[in-house]
């Protein structure tokens, strides 16, 4: 069950912060910040399929995670839920195109072998 | 309250989003599982799910997640995934010093070397420009 949980947790991270970062981009930089602006900024945001495919996938993320942690100590469920990081790299590389140089890939290794030793 | 579009305005927009986006993550997670430690196990039933809802701490958990959720979408309509990502793993930094520091909780060496391992990887990452695609546009 904790390694279905996992999978979840991974997938639908990994679902959610690509389509997030697709339809934000779809939007255009945010260059107002007045709460008009941000309330017709979010109007927007909200009728575009991918922030919505977005949202119910962090949702379904954050329910798993919430049900991980009830079933297995942190120790695991942190570092577990953090091998995101590797998914959502590879995607911003070759699927948003991103310029992922040394710099990026090595911050995600030293990262992810922190939050190994503080979960110990 | 409009932003400059120059670098150096898109760089100190960048930091004031990232800071705002780990600082609400960390607090709206905390005040989430304190809220939920004080009421014990609620039931799974939709009733007792949304009652849960209206106890002040769940309640002020979900309010800074819902500004955590739109600090992040605004920042990442402007910055790579691959930048955003790794830069607010410094959460998982402010988590263990708050512990440290407003909990009084102790935290082991190799604790402190996770610690020092991730604000190295989010400095490293933090050197790199924000953005290396153009907003607006789809990957081919």
């Amino acid at each position: 069950m904790k390694w279905i949980l996992v999978f979840t947790v991974i997938c639908a991270t990994t679902v959610g912060d690509v389509c997030r970062s697709l339809g934000m981009r779809q939007h255009g930089e945010m260059h107002e910040f007045s709460p008009g602006a941000i309330g017709q900024a979010f109007a927007a945001v909200a009728r575009n399929w991918l922030v919505i495919v977005s949202t119910c996938a962090m949702a379904v993320s954050f329910f798993s995670f919430m049900k991980l942690v009830a079933i297995a100590p942190m120790s695991f469920a942190v570092p577990m839920s953090a091998a995101t990081f590797v998914p959502e790299t590879l995607l911003a590389r070759f699927l948003l195109k991103e310029k992922v140089d040394w710099r990026r890939w090595m911050g995600v290794g030293l990262i992810l072998v922190g939050v190994y030793f503080i979960s110990q | 309250m409009p932003v400059t579009n120059d670098q150096s305005g898109l760089h100190y927009k960048t930091r004031l989003f990232t800071v705002l986006t780990i600082l609400t993550n960390v607090a709206g997670n905390s005040a989430l599982t304190k809220g939920m430690q004080q009421i014990g196990d609620p039931g799974s039933t939709p009733a007792a799910l949304i009652g849960a809802l209206f106890h002040p701490w769940v309640a002020l958990g979900v309010a800074l997640l819902i500004v955590w959720t739109l600090t992040h979408m605004a920042l990442l309509s402007w910055a790579d995934l691959s930048y955003v990502l790794p830069v607010t793993a410094f959460a998982y930094v402010l988590t263990e010093l708050s512990g440290k520091f407003l909990l009084g909780e102790f935290i082991s060496t190799q604790r402190w070397f996770g610690v020092l391992l991730i604000t190295a990887g989010v400095f490293l990452v933090g050197r790199t420009p924000p953005s290396s695609v153009d907003a607006g546009t789809t990957p081919s």
